[in-house]
């Protein structure tokens, strides 16, 4: 986990980034906040009593790492270029939240807590934090939005299995958004015994920069693997981003590579529009489209309605659905450091068929973001339905030599993968008929 | 008046402080503006002020209101749906009269967005402008606070900070030094909402905070007029209640959907509103009545 280049970025000591991220919570959870952030200093930074060391081992032994970087040989052919995928798709519990997840856990058990709660999206969050807690015996309860408890039942029984609680929340659209609210009411009631393992780089500080500094491991590996195998630096590195963590992680070794082209790749959703009226934004494309505010804790970009009401987000992909993003990622955005884009629904659905098909690699629907990004920057696609075509200056910026994080594998999306595909006309796609009966 | 102890903010010019001095021991209410509609909020607001509430808070309705139980969070959806914007909720102050001071109570991107731009400044000066007296924001700490307090020292607004179970040491020395109104002392961990007794914590966050001369009123799960007595009793110099009144407002429901078997209009919803204030304040000044000698705290200001 690199720390050498310690964030000239950053600046002042509620943990801010430029004007993004902060502290906005409720008093009650001030010294709490405080509390973690002399312990993230202690054992995150410093390794006190060899916490890093024993993060370090369990990640290896229990989580399955260091994870491959592979060359996509078919995918380079397609694009003419040299393709790598970094798959943390293989780390165990099938996606990169099990490295922030572990993290934590074994954090709030160095901090004497003794009860662990999270909210969780799609579920792979709270399947990694479920994991985590049965592999350290800490007690755990998940709170899961109602929409995404029905659209992602796979993980809930994962969670279960493991021992966890998983409460729905039936508020709102029942999706993150409304699982994060429950969870700091949770832990804002609970504080004194209680660790809230947030799942992304989002929340007030010390959370983004912790949670960042947990899934570094992602891009310091890919760092090293890409030297020995390609022999230099990638041109450039594309990951999905949501909330923003396997983003970070995978980005954060990166950043003082100048000559490493960053892109996060949003979910364009249905329509990049926002329906103020209906308080709906059809996408979860913050980084590209949002604007400027306070929520959860900090300040940074967010689909919101011009009063400061915050407004429901979409996508096919559960994991991105979120009106956030975390404030680092705003900044390095507001800099130029990363280049925002947005897939919409449809080419993400192809860019998951497409590495399905050419590489074998079943992507979870987030990566499959990415995947569908490195078709329209670095492929050939024409005009398709989504109306989201790449403005001029995407093509070809990715380079010769290009690094996509797979950030999950996509056996929980089948069921709203053969759900969507019926009802498009996709190029990628397998016959998905032969399904029924 | 005033005793002399009470100099450090004694010689403010807060209508808030004010209010709570002048009136001790102060009720100070809550409800959701525009739970159902902001005509039945104005109606509700008179009847408050009529029942003895000494300063009134009104919710701005934010669509993720983390600091509050399912009561809360409850009105603010129904405000949402009714469509409540901040606009229509400075209309509604412009237009109030009452003898208690108005404070609004909102999140802080609510503070942001108000304006062109994210800034803090439209909304306080727009406040100031309705005749608004103070501001409360929950998801605001201390030390988010400095553009938001000058915004409101320069327009005369009171920042009214809450001390939470948790507050101690030198981050509770900081907060009371900067105290604006009066300190808002968070009975217990957790949300707002209706609960059926005092906390300990209530009594131990008094004690630890006797030393420190300022006004002081609990609020989160303060229902009943018996909570006020014993709330006040033990050293506050006032009592914040708003779930139980919002309670109220979602028994009656919104007007017009009267049914033959329940008297739902904004009226009856008015008056159960007017009589709770005026248990609630009963049991306050009766709490004052009864003060005993056994926790220290510095001399009760005289009572008329």
């Amino acid at each position: 986990m690199s720390m050498e280049h310690d964030d000239e970025h950053e600046s002042g000591r509620t943990g801010t980034f430029g004007d993004y991220g902060g502290q906005y919570v409720p008093e009650a959870l001030m010294p709490a906040l405080q509390e973690l952030e002399d312990a993230y200093e202690r054992y995150v930074l410093e390794n006190e009593d060899g916490f890093m060391d024993e993060f370090r081992e369990r990640l290896r032994d229990f989580g399955g790492r260091p994870t491959p970087l592979q060359r996509a040989d078919r995918l380079s052919e397609r694009y003419d270029r040299e393709i790598y995928l970094k798959r943390e798709d293989l780390l165990h519990g099938g996606a990169h939240k099990l490295n922030n997840a572990l993290g934590q856990v074994l954090l709030a058990k160095y901090m004497g807590k003794e009860r662990i709660i999270a909210e969780t999206g799609a579920g792979q969050h709270g399947t990694a934090t479920a994991m985590a807690a049965a592999h350290l015996d800490m007690p755990c309860e998940i709170y899961m939005g109602r929409t995404d408890v029905n659209r992602q039942r796979p993980n809930v029984y994962r969670m279960r299995m493991n021992g966890a609680d998983v409460n729905p929340v039936a508020a709102g659209s029942g999706t993150l958004k409304e699982a994060i609210n429950e969870t700091m009411r949770d832990w804002a009631t609970t504080v004194e015994r209680t660790h809230y393992v947030i799942g992304s780089v989002v929340g007030p500080h010390p959370f983004p920069k912790m949670v960042r500094d947990f899934q570094a491991v992602i891009g310091d590996e890919t760092r090293t693997q890409i030297r020995e195998q390609a022999g230099r630096l990638p041109d450039s590195v594309v990951a999905c981003a949501g909330g923003g963590s396997n983003t970070m992680g995978t980005f954060h070794a990166f950043v003082p590579d100048d000559e490493v082209a960053l892109h996060a790749v949003e979910a364009g959703g249905s329509s990049l529009e926002i329906d103020e009226d209906a308080g709906l934004a059809p996408n979860s494309a913050t980084l590209s489209t949002g604007t400027d505010g306070v929520l959860h804790g900090a300040m940074t970009k967010l689909l919101q309605g011009t009063d400061g009401q915050i407004v429901e987000s979409h996508s096919v992909s559960a994991g991105l659905d979120y009106a956030g993003v975390g404030p680092e990622l705003s900044h390095l955005v507001e800099t130029g450091r990363v280049v925002p884009a947005t897939v919409d629904d449809e080419d993400a659905l192809e860019g998951f068929h497409r590495l399905s098909r050419l590489e074998g690699i079943i992507p979870a629907l987030e990566s499959s973001h990415a995947l569908g990004y490195l078709e329209r920057a670095a492929g050939s696609a024409g005009e398709t339905a989504g109306g989201q075509r790449p403005r001029d200056e995407d093509r070809g910026d990715l380079g010769d030599l290009v690094v996509v994080n797979v950030s999950g594998r996509g056996d929980k999306d089948l069921e709203t993968v053969l759900e969507e595909t019926e009802t498009r006309d996709l190029e990628a796609a397998p016959d998905v008929e032969v399904f029924d009966g | 008046m005033t005793d002399a102890g009470r100099s450090t903010v004694g010689e403010s010019d807060s209508d808030v402080e004010a209010a709570i001095r002048e009136h001790h021991p102060a009720l100070i209410t809550y409800i959701t503006a525009g739970d159902p509609s902001l005509a039945d909020t104005k109606a509700y607001v008179e009847a408050l002020d009529r029942g003895g509430a000494d300063l009134i808070e009104l919710g701005l309705p934010f669509s993720e209101p983390v600091a509050e139980g399912a009561t809360i969070q409850a009105a603010i959806n129904r405000a949402l749906e009714a469509g409540t914007t901040p606009e229509g909720f400075f209309e509604l102050v412009a237009d109030l009269e009452t003898e208690a001071p108005l404070l609004v109570m909102t999140y802080y991107n609510m503070i942001l967005q108000y304006g062109a731009a994210p800034d803090v400044r439209p909304f306080v000066e727009r406040a100031a402008e309705v005749g608004l007296s103070g501001i409360i924001v929950p998801d605001l700490p201390a030390e988010e606070a400095d553009p938001l307090r000058e915004a409101c020292d320069d327009n005369g607004l009171d920042l009214v900070f809450i001390i939470a179970p948790t507050t101690e040491g030198e981050r509770l020395d900081r907060i009371m030094s900067h105290v604006s109104g009066f300190a808002y002392v968070q009975a217990r961990l957790g949300t707002t909402g209706a609960r059926e007794n005092v906390s300990g914590a209530t009594h131990d966050s008094l004690a630890r905070l006797s030393e420190y001369d300022v006004p002081k009123a609990v609020g989160f799960g303060v229902s009943e007029g018996d909570h006020a007595a014993e709330i006040i009793d033990a050293g506050a110099d006032g009592v914040i209640v708003g779930s139980a009144l919002v309670d109220i407002i979602a028994e009656h429901g919104p007007a017009g959907t009267e049914t033959a078997t329940r008297s739902d209009t904004p009226g009856d919803a008015a008056a159960a509103l007017e009589a709770k204030a005026e248990e609630l304040k009963r049991g306050a000044r009766r709490g004052a009545d009864t003060i005993t000698d056994d926790h220290e705290k510095e001399p009760e200001p005289e009572q008329p």
